[in-house]
């Protein structure tokens, strides 16, 4: 129940096309999604494959509550081994793709092999096609999206794609679905590309029915929205000012990553704030944001709807942008602007809208060009190198010219999209890489947060907020207050954030609910949906063991516990301003007690009465 | 009183539960695919417009059904489809000037909005007002609300 239970997998070597059971004794233990479709990577990919191989596999697939009327239930998520990372990597998209997949009957897409050249994947409900793509080949996400609707001649088919910059090798490239949603980080469109696949355009209209009990259903769901709409931060903040809502919060607290982490603060937050967005520019009398937008059943509503100035110099003669699209979110605003010292808010939303239009992570893009402009700044890399171009911080042209650069892999565009790690050992200064794993951070500093010191460096995906989200007790209060300038406690806390937002990942559901929703309201809408019976216990069971199934692979793709570290300047250099003047991150204190409630060894290897406990062996 | 649905585009996120609640009340599945209320995405004026049959006092369906399939229901004014009786022909889907009657290729009837009988699903469903289920005498009163403000404002 709730699952279709269908499996479409796909082999692009060999161009066919099979349908396969859900394999539901999984399903019971791994929920869907991130859950699920790590449980099938790893059963079915050799950890240690070469992640640009046609051996690596890329799982599109959606949860039990994915396109039914749950509130923010439209999520899909995307499973590999990253090429970023090479530890396994999942990203998990809004927008409306992964409620069509549903709709159209799958459970998931398995892609396998790599096709001899360009295609894509056409789904209307069970028919299935894998087409040519040359023609598509080459072109953005945005033109690409474009070409699919005219040649289908059917406004409502949804289309997840790649852009230039994954055709081009960009480690950091999205799979971007509905024009402005990504699944966007740890390079899963960079794998999409290497196995020659364009797009994934589809239509379903069988709908979403196989619930297993109706009314007791939309009686829980109905409840879990009287919550959302009750709650100020999901009723008033996130509608209002989307997660830009952060940006002034996490400015005062001193934990807003400013100039590759040298800072703390931002001077310009409040110009590139969610509340900036609403204020009507000189220029054009016009507000940058135009409106909010909900994802797939979602009663929440955060998404930003931006159009730039037309006077703006970064769009000035392109009519091409002088529409609204996809605008900034606060990880965005973040990497794009404190990280870079940018304060300019068009700007900004113009490398959005380009991350956009050619499927790139902003949150990585805007991390490498920060480590690249204190490269500059100290004389590592030369104007020579950047073509001409003043890499300084608070330069907004430069960010301009870079992004279009990154976008389609050209001139110094290609060397940023290696990413922070590899740039940084290329051009001689590794410790300027803001990076775990080689993902690059996103914006919480962890030495004003330092729970968030310990999730970033325990998170298997790499740095990442999504992965274990403390900042939500630490700085916001929910579900209670803990200070974030202490250790104490934060391991139990990053334990108990993981294994939830685990189980969350992998269920249809936002993870954007929990500010309202704790695991006792998600648990009633999976139970009257799914088979069997779903209780927050078993939730939280759920979510620890896909840490620790994510953990192994990791493990057995040749990572280990030293992995689970930080750069040297967070962990050295101490925050210069604010609340948390004077601190480093201490994960030295919170690391072996995190190890020890995970019932890992001191190496950070699960045990194996933990791997027992769990049914991992 | 007849009430009437009431459509704010300005106050539509695009989140398609209205959709979900119509396929759900009419073919027991959530199916935007099968919805008759349906969200139109602007993507390049970044709105989004719910858009529905208005249940015409004098419809061009009901005129136009050969057969008398199409019917008023006293209680709640909305224009009704008998199944039993559409042969599925077509010709009120080309005289309806808005488009908000459809024919199905599965029942190969057509089908409509018929308001769920005076308790409309979409509205219940919508978590932002912009469809609301409201006196159909009444339906500008928020706009008269507000310029009458406006009037007020500008006497000071």
């Amino acid at each position: 129940m709730a699952w279709t239970e269908k499996v479409l997998r796909v082999n692009l070597t060999a161009r066919t096309t099979f349908v396969e059971p859900l394999n539901m004794e999984w399903a019971n233990q791994y929920l869907g999604q991130r859950g699920l479709g790590s449980k099938y990577l790893s059963e079915e990919i050799d950890p240690k494959v070469e992640p640009l191989s046609p051996e690596n596999k890329l799982i599109m697939i959606t949860g039990p509550l994915t396109g039914t009327m749950a509130a923010t239930g439209g999520r899909y998520s995307i499973v590999t081994k990253s090429p970023l990372t090479s530890a396994i990597a999942c990203s998990n998209s809004g927008g409306f793709i992964g409620a069509e997949i549903k709709n159209a009957g799958w459970d998931m897409i398995i892609f396998e092999g790599k096709a001899d050249s360009p295609v894509y994947l056409y789904i209307e409900n069970d028919d299935v096609k894998i087409l040519p793509a040359d023609d598509l080949w080459g072109n953005s996400v945005w033109k690409t999206d474009e070409m699919l609707h005219q040649k289908h001649q059917d406004p409502l088919l949804r289309v997840a794609c790649i852009g230039r910059s994954a055709e081009q090798q960009c480690l950091y490239a999205s799979v971007i679905n509905d024009l402005h949603r990504a699944a966007g980080r740890s390079g899963v469109g960079t794998v999409m590309a290497s196995k020659n696949l364009k797009a994934v355009a589809v239509r379903g209209t069988k709908g979403v029915g196989n619930i297993k009990d109706f009314p007791r259903f939309l009686n829980a769901t109905n409840q879990a929205k009287q919550v959302l709409a009750g709650d100020s931060i999901t009723h008033e903040g996130l509608p209002t000012y989307g997660t830009q809502v952060l940006m002034n919060v996490i400015n005062e607290i001193g934990a807003m990553p400013t100039r590759n982490m040298r800072d703390v603060q931002f001077d310009g937050a409040e110009r590139i704030s969610g509340e900036a967005m609403h204020q009507i520019r000189a220029s054009d009398n016009k507000a940058n944001l135009t409106t909010n937008a909900a994802c797939f059943g979602c009663t929440i509503a955060c998404g930003r709807i931006s159009t730039i100035d037309k006077g703006h110099f970064s769009i000035q003669n392109k009519p091409e942008y002088w529409h609204a699209s996809g605008g900034l979110e606060y990880e965005a605003a973040w990497a794009l602007g404190s990280d870079l010292g940018i304060d300019d808010l068009d700007a900004l939303t113009y490398a959005n809208f380009i991350c956009n239009e050619d499927g790139f992570d902003p949150i990585s893009f805007g991390s490498t060009l920060a480590a690249a402009m204190e490269m500059y700044e100290q004389g590592l890399i030369s104007k020579a190198q950047t073509g001409g171009i003043e890499l300084n911080f608070g330069n907004a042209e430069a960010l301009v010219k870079m992004v279009e650069l990154t976008a389609k892999g050209e001139g110094f565009g290609k060397e940023l999209g290696l990413g922070s790690k590899r740039l940084c050992e290329k051009y001689g200064n590794p410790d300027l890489s803001m990076t775990v794993k080689g993902q690059e951070f996103p914006a919480y500093d962890p030495r004003g947060i330092q729970g968030m010191g310990l999730t970033y460096a325990t998170s298997n995906r790499g740095a990442c907020h999504l992965r274990g989200y403390t900042v939500s007790s630490e700085v916001l209060g929910v579900p209670e207050k803990t200070d974030p300038l202490t250790t104490e406690g934060k391991p139990e806390l990053a334990k108990a954030f993981q294994d939830a937002t685990a189980a969350i990942d992998s269920s249809g559901l936002c993870v954007f609910t929990t500010f309202a929703w704790t695991l006792d309201d998600i648990a009633p809408q999976l139970d009257a949906a799914c088979q069997g019976d779903w209780t927050a216990e078993k939730l939280l069971e759920v979510g620890e063991r896909i840490w620790n199934l994510e953990r192994q692979f990791n493990l057995d793709a040749g990572l280990t516990g030293k992995d689970d570290n930080l750069p040297k300047r967070l962990l050295k250099e101490a925050a210069k301003t604010g609340p948390a003047k004077g601190k480093v991150n201490e994960l030295g204190k919170m690391l072996p007690e995190y190890y020890q409630l995970r019932g890992w060894t001191a190496d950070g290897v699960p045990k194996q009465e933990t791997l027992q406990r769990l049914g991992l062996v | 009183m007849q009430k009437s649905l009431h459509l704010d585009a300005y106050k539509c996120t695009g989140c398609l539960q209205c959709e979900m609640a119509c396929s759900y009340e009419k073919e027991g599945a959530f199916n935007p695919a099968k919805s008759r209320i349906k969200v139109f995405t602007f993507h390049d004026l970044g709105r989004f417009s719910p858009y529905t049959c208005t249940q015409c006092a004098e419809a061009w369906c009901l005129h136009a059904c050969p057969v008398e399939a199409i019917t008023t229901n006293v209680a709640t004014g909305a224009k009704e489809v008998n199944e039993t009786l559409c042969v599925g022909c077509k010709v009120c889907t080309i005289s309806c000037p808005f488009g908000t009657i459809n024919y199905n290729t599965e029942t190969h009837k057509v089908d409509k909005c018929d308001l769920c009988g005076g308790d409309p699903a979409c509205a219940k469903a919508c978590p932002t007002e912009a469809i609301v289920y409201i006196d159909a005498e009444q339906t500008g009163y928020d706009k008269m609300q507000k310029y009458a403000q406006l009037n007020l404002t500008q006497g000071e």
